[in-house]
């Protein structure tokens, strides 16, 4: 039967130990281009999406560290823009890579992007958007942020390493200290921004769905928190792409 | 297959400009087990979105329970397999709401389990199901090889009628343990001279079809790529002329 012969082909490409699928009437050499074409495939699909995590360990590195994940992990999809998802919680598991323990957030950073990359259009509105609502709804506004937008909190300089690998010889040193990292889509460029820990959880508190006023009465009890810089700043960024209002619905 | 951003944007401006080809790899049409549905939708969308002029796949298995290898596999050919890449061609067709095309596959190994020739395979899965034929020219050389077998016979014994589109490509040229001879098919580099032989041979007995060249490994400069066009249309455009003739 084709259902088992093809089970028995399938374990043998991610597992070099197996010998050749019984049934299959060619040389070790000729089934090894299969084994070969699967792992360094998807093994490059892994390198398209975390290319700073290649530069950062090298290519040989990578192609090793890579190759245990794909063997571990293969793609549950064939969309492969979706598969790596859970290759940066396995390079912080990975042994040979503990001594670089920020390439696990360089790596979640990268994922963002691609995810950014890919997300659903979504032009940004302006400020005026928003002051075109009497102020008593002002409070129960939402300001609804990007599909491609995502936040990433890390104990490492992770938007510094990622920028300085975006141009040549760039030789600034690197501040040893926890940056916060926006990653969104305005329009087609993917942007990449360090933020300050108060802006990331005002946009938490944005994608968590809250109004205006609930964000303002979450806040007023804890650090200087400056609501109307905020709001402002988000929108210079173009990271607002629809207010909503909770009462009267969607405008 | 993304929801927005740059890949969508030109290929929509390309849209505007040209008609498409949509290629798949992902189907596993030659697999076993039932298609992906969730696949299905998605490939439905993008059809519905771009209204390609082609849609493709090839005869070949790339995921098996779910996990996704990115290589088009080899299967055994034979009445099981056909009757089961019939149901998957008819499902594809049925769920997209138009004809599909079929590409022959390289292959690197081959299987006890085959009593089918390729050629007679691909020919009545296009009369049982009414998809068209996709002659990859390079395929067909790459096979042939591996197999030992002659990649002009090969073309004669083709359902040629069934043929709506070409491709051409480069290939590695290894040897096994035994020094036989295997073809790798790399997209890479230039399509080989054996293979453009093969174009011509094809285009005589079929007249001139829409031909693409698959370059997608070490992609070179334009100028390299639009001096591979040439080499294809100094064939392609003499059979277009005495096709009219």
């Amino acid at each position: 039967m084709w259902r088992d012969a093809q089970q028995e082909f399938a374990s043998a490409l991610l597992d070099p130990t197996r010998p050749v699928p019984a049934g299959v009437a060619s040389s070790e050499h000729r089934f090894a281009v299969y084994r070969n074409n699967v792992t360094v495939g998807l093994r490059d699909a892994l390198a398209d999406t975390f290319p700073v995590v290649r530069e950062i360990v090298g290519e040989e590195f990578f192609d090793g560290m890579a190759q245990v994940f794909v063997r571990r992990s293969p793609p549950r999809t064939p969309v492969l823009i979706d598969y790596g998802c859970g290759f940066p919680d396995f390079i912080e598991t990975f042994d040979p890579a503990a001594g670089l323990p920020y390439l696990a957030d360089v790596a979640r950073l990268e994922w963002a992007w691609t995810r950014a990359y890919h997300a659903a259009d979504a032009p940004p509105v302006g400020i005026g958007t928003l002051a075109a609502f009497p102020p008593e709804q002002a409070a129960d506004a939402r300001l609804v942020l990007p599909p491609s937008l995502r936040t990433l909190v890390s104990a490492w300089p992770v938007v510094s390493i990622w920028q300085a690998h975006q141009s040549e010889g760039t030789g600034t040193a690197i501040a040893e200290r926890g940056e916060a990292a926006l990653i969104f889509r305005p329009g087609l460029d993917v942007e990449v921004r360090g933020v300050d820990e108060s802006t990331c959880a005002f946009l938490t508190a944005l994608s968590d769905g809250l109004t205006l006023g609930e964000i303002a009465g979450q806040f007023q009890d804890g650090y200087d928190f400056d609501l109307a810089r905020h709001i402002g700043a988000v929108f210079e960024l173009g990271a607002v792409v629809d207010i909503q209002i909770s009462e009267g619905g969607h405008r | 297959m993304g929801a927005g951003g740059p890949p969508h944007a030109h290929l929509t401006r390309v849209r505007e400009a040209y008609p498409l080809s949509l290629h798949g790899v992902g189907l596993s049409i030659g697999g076993a087990g039932p298609l992906d549905t969730a696949h299905l939708d998605r490939l439905r969308a993008l059809v519905d979105r771009y209204q390609p002029a082609s849609v493709s796949e090839h005869l070949a298995w790339s995921t098996h329970q779910g996990s996704y290898f990115n290589d088009l596999l080899a299967l055994p050919l034979n009445r099981e397999t056909l009757a089961s890449v019939i149901r998957h061609v008819d499902r594809t067709q049925t769920h997209l709401g138009r004809r599909i095309l079929i590409e022959n596959p390289s292959t690197y190994v081959t299987f006890e389990a085959s009593d089918i020739p390729e050629t007679a395979f691909l020919a009545e899965l296009s009369a049982r199901t009414g998809c068209g034929l996709l002659l990859d020219v390079n395929n067909v050389h790459v096979s042939c090889i591996n197999r030992g077998d002659d990649p002009v016979r090969y073309i004669d014994a083709f359902p040629l009628a069934a043929v709506e589109e070409i491709h051409l490509a480069g290939h590695a040229t290894d040897t096994d343990e035994t020094g036989c001879p295997l073809l790798i098919d790399t997209h890479d580099r230039p399509a080989s001279e054996a293979v453009l032989a093969l174009y011509a041979h094809a285009l005589d007995l079929l007249g001139p079809r829409p031909t693409l060249i698959e370059w997608d490994g070490d992609v070179p400069a334009w100028d390299v790529l639009e001096a591979e066009v040439r080499r294809a249309e100094a064939i392609l455009n003499p059979a277009e002329i005495r096709h009219v003739a």
